[in-house]
């Protein structure tokens, strides 16, 4: 990238600065006519000088230069005093527009050409991380860069239309206004140009330290982003070591220098300021004296004085952006030069080796030749060592951990690189592969593969999404916005691929279109023993009902059979929702509702606010009842949650109230023991409190038959008082009907689950087990486990679950050469055996290199490799 | 029965009698509570230990299956009783089957709620130490006789 601001601004923009420059060049005349217009107001029509008498004089012709044989190009009108008047007028009122439009028209084209050149920054830095070698990478703290990219650069995408416009347009301004006053009067001319002098050098001068001292803000504030990230991400060691006092004396202590700078930058900035608006007042007081004198003594007309005080007026302006635009320029260079000083790099990988298209499969060997290589500390991992094997060969690395085995997986799938010695695959040294063959031909499984904040299926088809292959089928004004947005895309110079593209590789899934996607996935999902995970997702996912009709029917199907099997037991296990009767097992909250909410407004944790609900309790007199009871359970909550620490898991698993809310509570009993009212607010927190109690759960003791009752009632009131736009936000049990806001399990069991039978847990899993199998939903429901949402970096995942993706997404893959490097290590040894087995069956004929634990078996693989100490320990 | 019962009921096991009550109360409240029929099964053998119980009704029969096949009631647990603490604290299965002899109710304490308590509540940490030490010194003193009698048979 280039090292000077400036000259990346110039070589990214020069075609429309140039036109902006143009067009600025192009409005000064106007301008000058606009000064000039007020003086030939003044001097001539309002004071008359020439039309004694009423006499007309002409205005508006246009002389031509000498050089050009003279004479009038327009010979111009001849106007009495009050035509003159209006005719001046109206011209300066033109004028007053067209210098607007200018203004206009001039600010919008800067305003384009800064933001096209942002966007193009933005995608150049992060085309760098894109490009950043491994061992760079490692350099890299996330959230100090990915706010440089967001938030840093973007005042300069403001700088950019300025860069040149803005001298050329304010100075022009300036100093057709400065022309215009030398022209008046000469001694004035004089004055305003001393004064501006002094605002053009002595504050800049006093304004350097104040860049300076914004740099380091900059900087510190970056390292403050940098800390805040490490904090987050280090929380649980902090707690760990009770170092939070540490951090918290580090976050002080930066703050504090913070402060520091801050409020150094606001002093100065202040002084500035006012010696700025001091020099600007004081100006007139010049003019009204001086040129008040030359007006009285006669030798400056008054349309004159009044027509330099009005471009004088006009000057302070132009003069004052010009300084910061000075200002913002030097911050801009400096910002500019920070943002690309970090995201520098001796080496960049070669953007040819990004290019779509895709590389012929993988033939012949993989051979190791004298290769070395070392961590950063120069510890050598793999110390020249050579070895080779088939391509499509079924090869287990095998050794004790850290000799050797991990370094040379990695390396293979230049995960890695050489100290010295090569790596070559079929012929071909690595290191000059293009990323389509490693990334696609290769399947690279390490410890920790990041899994994306996006549902499982879009994890598990990563892989295959290289490049577009099939473009998106736009039609009607949809095209034309597609097309118009990727001429936009190549003025900023971003990416010519379209996100909504069809990238997904069939082919690798062994698949012709879209429709087989899910069933090659479950396929490779099976393999790498995610299975029943991902149908207990379905089971708890979300289902639309008009997405599938047929499915639906199966799901109500399952209900009905489900409710027939589950009465056959001895027990009941669930107990069923049914409008006319309380549920036990429920809730007081999800009685009333008898349904589920949709969106916010009757959520849970809302419900007591609802102004309907409250109506209703306040009618059937259940208010008050609902209080006692919310006043019990905070009682008790407070009893027995107070001694314990605020992270302890027991708030979130069991308590009603959060951590940081009990001494809310606490208070708010005080007042009540101590009979003082408490706010509509606080009641309603109490009745919150109410509707999260189900007896059956809590056994609390606090809720009787009459209360039930009572529910039931407010129940029913409640469904038929409910405004018609309402109802669409809450979806109401029914039956007959698939509640698209419950779960899939919910739904099959139509109830709640009945507390203190033991292994009722069991015995529904057995029924719903059975019931899924006959009515073939299994399938269906693993479809709906696909769209899990993994939530942010695959936290929503246990890290078994994990590993297992990402072994999964490699399959996807379908590579010639599968390389599982320690990827399944936190399962246990059974299940990486039988996931082991399962694939090396699947690949028959198709190359892996897995790195085997201490002990773990090597019978099934062609070639065994063993490293130990970083050398082969003797290849069998 | 509500949580105040429970708190009631378990102090009457020798474990939490010395226990602080808002301690107790918080015990009851994060477990589960279940009632059987007699003949029903609490935990079987070899099934993974998830949890520990607390009989508070009813009694019942500790099941051993021996190596010939036979099932054999080693031991009957009465009411205010805690077991099953064993397979969860050392994270094995069961290693005997627990069989309701009367209608019986019980709480279920979860292997997350039963190593939190372990930590939270110093009390409960010693007096389980207390009765495993009094189990060992149980199972000394019957080795020791089991070994004289041994000894004593091997001299005939």
């Amino acid at each position: 990238m280039e090292r000077r601001l400036f000259t990346y601004i110039w070589r990214h923009s020069f075609g429309e600065q140039l036109r902006v420059l143009a067009l600025i060049l192009l409005s000064l005349p106007f301008y000058f006519v606009s000064l000039n217009l007020p003086k030939l107001i003044v001097n001539g029509p309002i004071q008359g000088d020439g039309f004694a008498d009423g006499a007309s004089r002409t205005y508006f012709s246009v002389p031509l230069p000498d050089w050009l044989g003279g004479g009038h190009l327009f010979p111009g009108l001849s106007l009495d005093q009050m035509s003159a008047l209006f005719a001046l007028s109206f011209t300066f009122l033109g004028l007053v527009c067209v210098n607007g439009l200018f203004k206009y028209r001039i600010n919008v084209m800067k305003g384009r050409m800064g933001e096209r050149l942002l966007r193009r920054l933005r995608y150049e830095l992060v085309d760098r991380i894109l490009r950043f070698y491994p061992q760079r990478l490692r350099r890299v703290k996330p959230a100090e860069i990915s706010s440089m990219v967001k938030d840093e650069v973007e005042p300069l995408g403001g700088f950019v239309g300025e860069a040149f416009a803005t001298p050329a347009y304010l100075g022009g301004q300036a100093l057709t206004a400065v022309i215009f006053i030398v022209l008046q009067n000469p001694l004035l001319g004089a004055i305003a140009v001393g004064i501006v002098s002094i605002q053009a050098f002595v504050i800049p001068y006093l304004r350097r330290p104040i860049l300076a001292l914004g740099r380091q803000r900059q900087l510190t504030a970056r390292e403050l982003s940098g800390r805040v990230g490490e904090i987050v991400d280090a929380a649980a060691d902090i707690q760990a070591n009770d170092t939070s006092n540490w951090e918290r004396a580090d976050i002080t202590r930066r703050l504090g220098r913070i402060y520091d700078i801050r409020f150094e930058i606001y002093r100065r900035k202040f002084f500035v300021k006012f010696l700025n608006n001091f020099l600007a007042q004081v100006t007139p007081f010049f003019f009204y004296a001086v040129g008040g004198y030359f007006a009285i003594k006669g030798q400056l007309s008054i349309g004159q004085l009044v027509a330099v005080i009005a471009a004088y007026k006009d000057l302070p302006g132009p003069i004052k952006e010009l300084l910061d635009w000075y200002l913002e320029k030097q911050d801009a260079q400096i910002k500019y030069e920070q943002v690309v000083e970090q995201f520098r790099a001796d080496r960049l990988i070669d953007p040819a080796a990004h290019a779509p298209g895709d590389y012929a499969p993988l033939a012949n060997e993989v051979e190791v030749r004298e290769a070395t290589v070392a961590d950063e500390t120069g510890a050598r991992l793999l110390d020249a060592v050579s070895f080779a094997f088939g391509v499509t060969q079924h090869v287990a690395f095998v050794g004790p951990p850290g000799g050797g085995k991990e370094a040379a997986a990695a390396l293979i799938a230049r995960q890695m690189s050489v100290r010295s010695g090569t790596v070559v695959i079929g012929g071909q040294p690595i290191e000059g592969l293009p990323q389509s063959a490693t990334g696609r031909r290769i399947a690279y499984v390490g410890q920790d593969a990041y899994v994306f904040g996006a549902s499982l299926r879009d994890n598990l088809l990563y892989g295959i999404r290289n490049e577009p292959r099939c473009a998106a089928a736009h039609v009607g004004p949809a095209l034309a916005l597609a097309e118009a947005r990727r001429l936009e895309d190549g003025l900023a110079g971003n990416a010519p691929f379209d996100i909504e593209a069809d990238w997904l590789d069939y082919k690798a899934l062994g698949i012709e279109g879209p429709a087989g996607v899910d069933w090659a996935l479950m396929g490779v999902v099976t393999l790498a023993g995610l299975e029943a995970d991902v149908f207990r997702f379905g089971l708890q996912g979300r289902f639309d009902p008009e997405e599938a009709p047929a499915v639906t029917e199966r799901l109500l199907k399952a209900r009905q059979l489900f409710k027939e099997r589950e009465m056959t037991g001895d027990v009941d296990v669930v107990e069923p929702f049914d409008a006319a009767l309380y549920n036990a097992q429920a809730t007081i909250g999800e009685n009333l509702l008898f349904g589920v909410a949709i969106g916010q407004t009757y959520a849970p944790q809302n419900l007591a606010q609802n102004r309907t609900v409250k109506h209703l309790l306040e009618e059937s007199g259940l208010d008050a009842q609902l209080f006692t009871l919310g006043r019990g359970i905070a009682e008790t909550m407070v009893e027995i949650f107070r001694g314990l620490p605020p992270d302890h898991p027991f708030f979130a698993q069991f308590s009603f109230i959060a951590a940081a809310e009990l001494p809310l509570f606490e208070t708010l009993l005080a007042r009540l023991d101590a009979g003082q009212t408490v706010t509509p607010d606080q009641r309603a927190r109490m009745i919150g409190l109410a509707f999260s109690y189900s007896e059956a759960r809590h056994r609390l003791g606090l809720l009787d038959d009459e209360m039930r009752a009572k529910l039931l009632n407010v129940r029913r009131l409640f469904h038929e008082r409910l405004p018609q736009h309402e109802r669409a936000k809450i979806a109401f049990y029914d039956a007959a009907e698939y509640n698209e806001a419950a779960s899939v399990e919910d739904n099959i069991l139509f109830g709640r689950v009945v507390y203190g039978v033991p292994n009722a847990q069991a015995r529904i899993e057995q029924i719903l087990a059975e019931v899924i199998a006959e009515l073939g939903l299994k399938d269906d429901i693993a479809r709906i486990g696909l769209g899990f949402p993994c939530g942010a970096a695959g936290k929503r995942l246990a890290p078994s679950q994990r590993q297992r993706l990402a072994l999964a997404r490699a399959l996807v893959k379908n590579p010639d050469l599968l390389v599982v490097n320690g990827a399944l290590a936190v399962l246990d040894p059974s299940a990486q055996n039988e996931i082991l087995k399962r694939v090396l069956t699947a690949r028959t004929g198709r190359g892996v290199i897995w790195t085997l634990a201490p002990g773990q078996d090597a019978s099934a693989f062609d070639n065994v490799v063993g490293f130990e100490g970083g050398r082969l320990a003797g290849a069998a | 029965m509500t949580i105040v019962e429970e708190v009631e009921a378990l102090r009457r096991i020798p474990y939490f009698a010395t226990m602080d009550p808002a301690k107790l109360k918080l015990l009851a409240f994060t477990s589960h509570r279940f009632s059987l029929p007699a003949g029903g099964v609490l935990c079987r053998e070899g099934e993974p230990g998830d949890a520990a119980y607390i009989v508070m009704e009813g009694d019942a029969d500790v099941i051993v299956t021996t190596e010939d096949g036979r099932r054999v009631v080693v031991a009957t647990v009465p009411k205010n009783t805690f077991i099953g603490e064993m397979a969860v604290l050392r994270n094995v299965p069961r290693t005997a089957t627990v069989v309701a002899s009367s209608p019986l109710t019980a709480l279920k304490v979860g292997k997350d709620a039963f190593f939190q308590l372990l930590r939270d509540v110093p009390q409960f940490a010693l007096e389980l130490m207390r009765e495993l030490a009094e189990r060992l010194e149980d199972t000394t003193v019957q080795l020791r006789d089991a070994r004289a009698k041994i000894e004593a048979g091997g001299q005939d």
